[in-house]
């Protein structure tokens, strides 16, 4: 019984998606972002398609076993057919069905898969390095370098008993003193690399997330919508150390002419100073 | 003549069995070898719980109350360790010590004394790992998946994580060794490989893989004890290694590995569905192979537990659909466990009630697991409480209710007395129930964008944490029922005959309740293994 009402659980969770979006509260948060990007729109669209498939696959599984609970007691005098043991007809179909949904899911997966892949033709290069415990970014083309670290406020009321409400800092452990800035509707391309240990870039909605490994380079691209300026939020995704629930990432996507402004800006008041400092130690 | 045989028969009543504390310290007895795995596995499941309600209390609310972050980290790693490593591979080493003989008709394992080593390592192993939370720098911090350069920063407990893995290990293969050859070598004449009961194949298979993928993982902590050491750079760039080859070498075993925590448990439900259903197991070679096909394709899915770090796009590819390929078999031990219960005649006893939440929650589990397999949807829930929630629902209301099922299947076996079935069925109940309120909603924190192993969050994920968390305690509150059966049953009881189970068959069951202290000193015939044998 407790299943039948899990089902009705995970189908409320479904319909209440909408309107769960942009909710602060806590309860009205129950699925995965649509993004600001034409792949975390195709990856949510998958992520919905297997969830619709695996609740259909529910239904059907769990009815059967339900009904055969209900139906089947020997409290209501069912005798059991013994003979029942074996039956190749029933067990090609249960073995080749699940192969073609497979198939069917793979397809569209693959396909998805393939455009993240493709770091071809991007128009703005950063390079993102994470460390015990924040985040560098570089603008490789215009030599403005600058680190990204957990707010004042939130490092404040995040101290063992600090005695400060979460609940009274905005955006608690989601806030940085400088966010990454970058332009919308142009294909930026992010260098992400690890200084100390493993940490992972994760933003949601860009739906982006890939791992900064020390040694090695990896790339990972997005393309926020013209119409879709504004703060995003996300955190390192691999456990790096003491602090790792302590790095946030914030991206302000700002429309081209604010960006260019921006970064001129930046630029300016990056020349007189000596070329990026080594990552600091004590942060 | 006739007195010299009479005097064998008292002596055989005697049994041997040894007194006192030499009985269990030089044990080569399997049961009571099994004993002590299980006491043991019991033992280290309430400390992991105990590591888990303490994570649980830490997240109750957004922001740190209780403990400093390294500490939460260092609470997180040694929860996995001492649940995967100390709870449930010992239990099933337990459970395969009691009933391996008895159902395949042999008087004992067939190394008696490796056995009594096997078991003794573990004491020490654990020993050893749970101690390091008392020296300089505390317990290992980097999660159990001791991914490098990370787990390279750990302090004094390095070399203790390390010595411990490998004790462990050793431990496991010693234990898979026996029960590969005992299966090989003990079985009565006429318990042909396709009589065997399931959990008699399913840990036959599970033994393969440990023996399989065991050495890997010395391996991997090897080379890192090395690097940390003898200036070696397996897992350093700057040296011309690379910390990637370690998850890489890590999940090859780590794959498998999640398989040896549950086969065994689908061996456990595929004995009781059917006794409850009073009707044999739908399928019984179609099982047979699923398992030898899920053990086969746990080899080749390994990277799917690392689609972040950057591979390329043929290989996110060859491992989201070998990936996807594990649901094929696992499907068919699904859809036959539905098959065995359609037409039986079922009742609802503990050991019934605790397979039947296997096979919901087990699947609920599998269908997250299928979400995860799919390569662009996995970037989004990678590292985050989705995985959490995915995995526990495969250990906890898989394994470890798999494992409950099959201790109230068999403990009137052990023990000559029926437990209090309403108090298991109380148990039962709570632990279903809370194990939901614990768990469901971490996917949906997942989803929402709550990355797993962090002490602390942000607002939004601040009522599901504590739903979660009310759900764990709860449910750790609920377990303290099951010593408490076990030990009033061991104690007293109605004392019941032969079959604890009107609808049980196997040779487990043709012997007394408690069976003798060695199991079958002379080979079941042909008659009574036919009669165990109900498909």
């Amino acid at each position: 019984m407790i299943r039948a009402k899990l089902m009705s659980l995970a189908l409320a969770a479904a319909a209440a998606l909408a309107p769960a979006a942009h909710a602060e509260s806590g309860w009205g948060e129950l699925n995965l972002t649509q993004g600001v990007t034409d792949i975390s729109r195709k990856i949510y669209d998958l992520h919905m398609l297997i969830f619709w498939v695996c609740v259909v696959i529910g239904i059907v599984v769990f009815g059967v076993m339900i009904w055969s609970i209900v139906t089947f007691r020997k409290s209501k005098g069912a005798v059991p057919d013994t003979t029942m043991v074996h039956n190749t007809k029933v067990e090609v179909v249960w073995t080749v069905i699940p192969v073609m949904i497979l198939v069917a899911m793979a397809v569209p997966a693959a396909r998805t898969l393939v455009e993240i892949e493709d770091t071809s033709k991007t128009e703005l290069s950063i390079k993102v390095t994470g460390f015990q415990w924040g985040w560098n970014y570089d603008y490789l083309d215009d030599g403005v370098s600058y680190y990204s670290h957990l707010d004042r406020a939130s490092n404040a009321a995040r101290e063992l008993d600090s005695g400060i409400d979460p609940h009274t800092v905005e955006h608690y452990l989601l806030n940085v003193d400088q966010p990454l800035v970058v332009p919308v509707d142009t294909k930026v391309r992010l260098l992400i690399t690890g200084a100390d240990v493993i940490h992972s870039w994760w933003v949601p909605a860009f739906g982006v997330k890939k791992d900064a490994i020390p040694g090695f380079v990896n790339e990972a691209w997005f393309k926020v919508d013209t119409d879709k300026p504004g703060l995003y939020r996300g955190q390192c995704a691999e456990l790096c150390g003491r602090d790792h629930g302590f790095m946030p990432i914030v991206v302000d996507v700002r429309s081209k002419a604010d960006f260019a402004a921006w970064l001129k800006d930046k630029a300016t008041q990056q020349k007189p100073a000596a070329p990026p400092a080594p990552a600091p130690n004590a942060s | 003549m006739a007195e010299h045989l009479a005097h064998d028969a008292a002596h055989d009543d005697h049994d041997h069995k040894p007194h006192g504390w030499r009985r269990w310290v030089y044990s080569t007895n399997h049961k009571d070898i099994g004993t002590m795995y299980l006491i043991f596995a019991c033992t280290m499941f309430f400390i992991g719980g105990g590591a888990a309600m303490l994570i649980r209390l830490e997240l109750f609310k957004p922001g740190l109350q209780f403990f400093d972050p390294q500490f939460f980290n260092s609470l997180t790693t040694m929860h996995a360790l001492i649940m995967i490593f100390g709870a449930i591979m010992p239990g099933w080493t337990g459970l395969a010590n009691w009933m391996i003989p008895m159902q395949v008709g042999a008087p004992d394992m067939a190394l008696p004394r490796l056995n009594n080593f096997s078991f003794w390592i573990l004491p020490f192993a654990f020993t050893l790992l749970i101690s390091s939370f008392f020296v300089p720098g505390g317990a290992p911090a980097g999660g159990w998946t001791m991914y490098p350069p990370l787990t390279l920063q750990t302090g004094a407990s390095f070399p203790m994580l390390i010595f411990s893995i490998h004790l462990m290990g050793a431990s496991s293969i010693l234990g898979a060794i026996n029960v590969v050859v005992t299966i090989m070598n003990m079985r009565a004449p006429g318990m042909t490989l396709l009589r065997m009961p399931l959990f008699v194949w399913t840990w036959l298979i599970t033994a393969y893989l440990l023996i399989a993928v065991m050495p890997v993982l010395a391996g991997a902590v090897t080379m890192m004890l090395t690097d940390h050491y003898f200036g070696t750079t397996f897992f350093t760039a700057a040296g011309g290694g690379d910390p990637v080859m370690f998850q890489h070498i890590f999940w090859f075993f780590g794959h498998p590995e999640v398989y040896i925590l549950v086969l065994p448990a689908f061996g456990i439900v595929s004995e009781i569905i059917p006794t409850f259903s009073r009707k044999p197991l739908f399928g019984y070679e179609a099982m047979v192979y699923a398992v030898a096909s899920i053990a086969f394709l746990s080899f080749i899915v390994w990277a799917h537990h690392m689609f972040t770090v950057g591979m390329p796009l043929a290989a996110q590819l060859f491992f989201m659909l070998s990936t996807m390929l594990i649901a094929v078999p696992t499907g068919v031990k699904v859809f036959n466990w539905t098959a065995t219960m359609w037409k039986g005649s079922l009742s609802f006893e503990p050991p019934m009630l605790f397979a039947l939440a296997f096979l919901f929650l087990f699947t609920i589990g599998g269908f997250s697991g299928l979400m995860l397999a799919i390569v662009p949807a996995d970037y989004q829930y990678q590292d985050t409480y989705f995985v959490v929630a995915h995995f526990h629902y495969v250990l906890v209301p898989g394994t470890i209710f798999g494992m409950m099922a099959g201790v109230y299947y068999w403990l009137p076996k052990w023990t000559g007395h029926m437990y209090d079935l309403k108090l298991a069925t109380w148990h039962f109940w709570l632990s279903a129930i809370f194990v939901n309120v614990l768990f469901f909603p971490q996917h949906f924190l997942g989803l929402a964008g709550m990355p797993r192993r962090i002490p602390d969050y942000a607002v939004q994920f601040a009522d599901w944490n504590m739903v979660s968390s009310l759900g764990g305690f709860g449910f750790g509150l609920s377990q303290l029922l099951f010593p408490y059966i076990i030990w009033k049953c061991v104690r007293g009881g109605v004392r019941i005959g032969n079959k604890a189970w009107e609808g049980a068959h196997g040779l487990e069951w043709e012997l007394p309740s408690p069976p003798p202290f060695h199991s079958w000193t002379s080979p079941p015939s042909e008659a009574v293994i036919a009669r165990g044998a109900a498909h």
